[in-house]
């Protein structure tokens, strides 16, 4: 079959790898932005900062405290965090009361500030950082070699969609999570702190970015670049999915990856398209997205 | 609906528009002295930039559509009348005519799957879809990859007017900025401009009213874009180069920036916060990647205390919209 198509298995087992590696980021990634949108009505165009600080700090820690990867795991979605918490107390807070699209342009905003201070002490071309030792090798499969840490990202990311699915749809938390995105005014008069949630679900979404930040640095390299394309990226996902369901969500951004990494493989010239191609052709067809529910 | 909450005063009354004569007065009066005292080039850069904002300004300001991808309009213009005028060897004027003209099929497609969604997402897909022709720029044979078009002709425009002249070359921009702008004053004060206002107020009210909402809206953009694409048409001929930077996203930033900081919905607005931020952009041009952490700032300035811009602040303090 393979020699049919002419295209050689590892060729193909090896892109398909590193589509489900992007569709692990996509899926992280638009699930804090659909957590987000639901409780803040805001899109986070900081979202790709984010993930790249989340990455900065991995970095940082083991360059000048010598923490490793796993403390990495930890500190960096908390860091990251705390600082979505005072940007939501701070400024998004302002804006609930006026149009969304202010929250989007403030985002870019501060975007383009983290983007510009990393370049200006970083510069573009990025700083190497190492695979835990533990993950360090691979595993031969006999029809492809599987390296270990990409196996790590890609199970490690479907635990954490799963477990944020199991958060919000499954817990006694999640239910006033959705009830607030609902009608938060109905919810506060239950006597439920809502701004208070809505803080935490900005903090959680960004720490969810960060987390993604780390995963991604031993794969791309610590870059002040590499949130800013992806988020684009991100975008169409979002667009394509909805941002109705969670589930959703993950499984688009998984699925959007396999397509980009397979259309690497069969018609690579339109491997960066594609995922835009799609969106064009579902807005055509379902409006709303695959899980969406109209706006 | 969604659109309801832009900080634009009192609707502007047909009846005294006065003041805003005056206003283009002074404007172009500044405009034809301007190059007795300002470097002509930089004008040229700026009479550009001023254009692409306000026919943004057209969506954002008057429909109350966010494009975060206008930039493929700006750049799509210039990399084909770019193309026409040197490898096809067109006139100026028809290199310009065609590069227009291509923003404005550009438009019509992009549009019609834009308008599809609303708010948030509609500037979500604007954004996706211009990244798309981002990499069709990089990609594409024509287009020149990372070199760009360089070298472009400025050619004799209609036959006589010789554009390699520095001060003529500046009479042809000024005039079709003042062209686009009457334009787009004209749409804003037409009645099909008061529909796509009735739209940014409340699009169900103006579709219960009997108007059909998507054609109204799907209009607006491709004016929109095709006025980009005269704006990035011309500066292609000026500049004489067409570049990646023009269909990158940040340009789309860039102008959701002129036109906020100038003022959403406010006629002159864009045009003032198209020279201003081109006058940071050079004289910061050696600070490197402070230009964008500026640029940061003034998002966030703007959208937390400075809504209404430059000049909506100064209409408001003189009690008349600008």
């Amino acid at each position: 079959m393979f020699e049919l198509l002419g295209i050689s298995p590892q060729a193909l087992f090896g892109q398909l790898l590193i589509g489900l590696i992007n569709g692990s980021f996509y899926a992280m990634l638009s699930l804090g932005l659909a957590v987000i949108f639901g409780m803040l009505n805001i899109i986070n165009f900081t979202h790709g900062a984010q993930y790249m600080i989340g990455a900065f700090v991995a970095w940082y820690a083991l360059q000048y405290f010598g923490l490793n990867y796993w403390w990495s795991l930890l500190i960096a979605p908390i860091v990251v965090g705390a600082f979505g918490i005072v940007l939501e107390r701070t400024m998004l807070q302002r804006l609930y009361k006026l149009d969304h699209l202010y929250g989007l342009l403030l985002t870019f905003g501060i975007a383009l500030i983290l983007q510009g201070f990393f370049l200006n002490e970083f510069g573009s071309s990025g700083l190497p950082y190492p695979i835990p030792p533990s993950l360090q090798g691979g595993q031969n499969l006999g029809f492809m070699f599987l390296p270990n840490y990409r196996a790590w990202v890609i199970v490690f990311s479907l635990v954490v969609c799963l477990v944020t699915w199991y958060l919000i749809e499954r817990t006694k938390l999640g239910s006033y999570l959705r009830a607030a995105t609902e009608n938060p005014t109905l919810v506060q008069a239950f006597g439920i702190n809502v701004p208070r949630m809505i803080t935490l679900t900005y903090g959680f979404g960004v720490g969810l970015a960060a987390l993604a930040g780390v995963l991604a640095a031993p794969i791309y390299r610590v870059n002040p670049l590499m949130g800013a394309d992806l988020i684009i990226v991100v975008f169409a996902v979002v667009v394509i999915g909805g941002m109705g369901s969670i589930l959703g969500s993950v499984v688009t951004g998984f699925a959007l990856g396999i397509i980009e990494g397979l259309t690497k493989v069969f018609y690579p010239e339109a491997s960066n398209t594609v995922i835009f191609v799609i969106m064009a052709i579902v807005l055509l067809l379902k409006p709303a997205g695959l899980f969406g529910r109209t706006a | 609906m969604t659109t309801a909450a832009y900080q634009i005063d009192a609707p502007a009354k047909t009846t005294t528009l006065t003041h805003q004569y005056v206003a283009f007065g002074i404007m172009t009066a500044f405009f034809v002295v301007a190059p007795i005292f300002i470097y002509p080039v930089f004008l040229m850069q700026a009479l550009c930039f001023a254009l692409f904002a306000c026919a943004f300004n057209l969506l954002i300001g008057y429909v109350g559509l966010l494009s975060f991808g206008h930039a493929m309009f700006l750049g799509t213009a210039g990399y084909i009348s770019a193309h026409a005028a040197k490898v096809w060897g067109f006139p100026p004027e028809l290199a310009i005519l065609t590069g227009t003209a291509a923003s404005a099929l550009l438009g019509v497609l992009a549009g019609a799957l834009a308008i599809r969604r609303q708010g948030i997402y509609f500037a979500m897909i604007t954004l996706a879809l211009a990244q798309m022709i981002y990499f069709f720029a990089l990609q594409a044979p024509f287009t020149g990859g990372e070199d760009g078009i360089q070298a472009v002709p400025r050619g004799i425009m209609f036959g006589f007017l010789d554009l390699s002249n520095q001060m003529t070359l500046y009479w042809v921009v000024l005039a079709i900025f003042l062209f686009g702008f009457l334009l787009i004053y004209r749409i804003v004060h037409s009645p099909f401009g008061q529909v796509l206002k009735a739209i940014r107020e409340n699009e169900q009210r103006a579709t219960s009213l009997g108007y059909k909402t998507d054609h109204y809206k799907l209009i607006a953009f491709v004016l929109s874009a095709a006025l980009s694409g005269l704006a990035g048409a011309t500066k292609a001929i000026v500049f004489q180069l067409a570049s990646l930077t023009d269909v990158h996203w940040t340009m789309s930033g860039e102008v959701v920036l002129m036109t906020l900081l100038g003022g959403l919905g406010t006629i002159f607005g864009p045009v003032a916060g198209a020279f201003i931020i081109i006058a940071m952009q050079n004289y910061l041009a050696q600070f490197g990647q402070w230009v964008t952490i500026i640029q940061g700032l003034i998002f966030v300035v703007c959208v937390l205390a400075f809504r209404r811009g430059v000049i909506g602040e100064l209409g408001r303090y003189l009690k008349k919209p600008l």
